[in-house]
């Protein structure tokens, strides 16, 4: 079969949830529910609604992400 | 969290079902594989085969975005690595094929892949074949409980480049069972170590594919069929697996 590789994409942080879940209104308008990735947990990188993250997403289920960057 | 389903005796019985006729129409075909025979035949004998035997063809119909497979079988000439689509093209001596089906009995996936020679072929290509199938075997001696999926990955790797041949990075093996692309994806290239621990009743499908000159490979404008960029041949073998606690089952095997 041939590989499928994670979606990255650009969002804005529009609202947290419990469990370090994200709500997060992508650039191309859909709203997806993200966790935090593992390194940014370890790193305690803080992630308020109003900031711009990339988001991956997997290529099964495109209404969950994980966010792995958050700009400054 | 990977998801990864294990499967049940009564669901290894059924994909064990699927998987016995795919290994019996590969061995067919390998019969039938000769100078003068169209790719279309195989496709039609494996389909037929296939129906009377109770399974459902599962590459027809399998849709990827907006493309549908319209046949049952993938035959793969040469340079193709993988997803040749039969056509009336005809096998001549010296070729090399590559055949790939999978079969469904009631709901569960039965997959594997083999390449063989049309008449006589040239010992350096006859090699290409051997290692690719001894790769896909090293991967499958480390599909057991404890390892990890990039162990098979490795094993694979190993093998084929210690013989100077290169490995095809943009295709991948799968977890199978009730779909016929399930997790893992499993490389065929890797460091040990890494990715989900196999547990017992895990059902892999592992497909090497090896390539005589450089690794990359470009799709052709029929949207499926995968050829290598420098045009050298390539072979690609396959096995759908199952990890037990005894080691690793083969399931598409006579």
């Amino acid at each position: 079969m041939p590989k499928e590789d994670v979606i990255e994409v650009q969002g804005t942080v529009a609202e947290t949830l419990p469990n370090a879940m994200f709500r997060v209104q992508l650039d191309n308008g859909h709203k997806i529910l993200a966790h935090i990735s593992g390194k940014m947990r370890m790193h305690f990188i803080r992630i308020l609604p109003g900031d711009k993250v990339t988001v991956e997403l997997s290529p099964y289920d495109l209404t969950r992400g994980r966010i792995t960057y958050r700009f400054k | 969290m990977n998801g990864i389903e294990l499967k049940s005796p009564d669901e290894i019985d059924k994909m064990s079902r699927a998987a016995k006729i795919v290994a019996e129409v590969l061995e067919a075909l390998r019969g039938m594989v000769k100078p003068g025979v169209t790719t279309e035949e195989l496709d039609r004998f494996a389909e037929g085969f296939i129906l009377e035997r109770g399974g459902i063809p599962a590459f027809k119909g399998y849709r990827v975005r907006d493309k549908v497979y319209q046949h049952t079988l993938c035959t793969s000439v040469n340079n193709a690595v993988v997803h040749g689509i039969p056509s009336s093209r005809v096998l001549k001596e010296g070729d090399i094929i590559g055949l790939d089906l999978g079969v469904v009995v009631e709901g569960y996936y039965g997959d594997a892949a083999i390449t063989v020679p049309v008449g006589r072929i040239s010992e350096d290509v006859r090699y290409l074949l051997q290692v690719t199938n001894e790769a896909l075997h090293k991967g499958i001696e480390k599909a057991v409980v404890g390892n990890r999926i990039s162990d098979i990955s490795h094993a694979v790797q190993k093998h084929a480049e210690a013989a100077r041949f290169s490995i095809v990075t943009e295709f991948v093996g799968h977890g199978i069972g009730r779909k016929l692309h399930e997790e893992p994806q499993i490389p065929n290239y890797g460091e040990p170590g890494k990715g989900p621990r196999l547990k017992a009743g895990m059902a892999l499908a592992i497909e090497p594919m090896v390539n005589m000159g450089e690794p990359e490979t470009r799709c052709l404008e029929d949207g499926w069929t995968a050829v290598t960029q420098d045009g050298s041949l390539s072979a690609h073998f396959e096995h759908t697996i199952v990890v037990t606690e005894t080691g690793p089952r083969i399931l598409t095997k006579l």
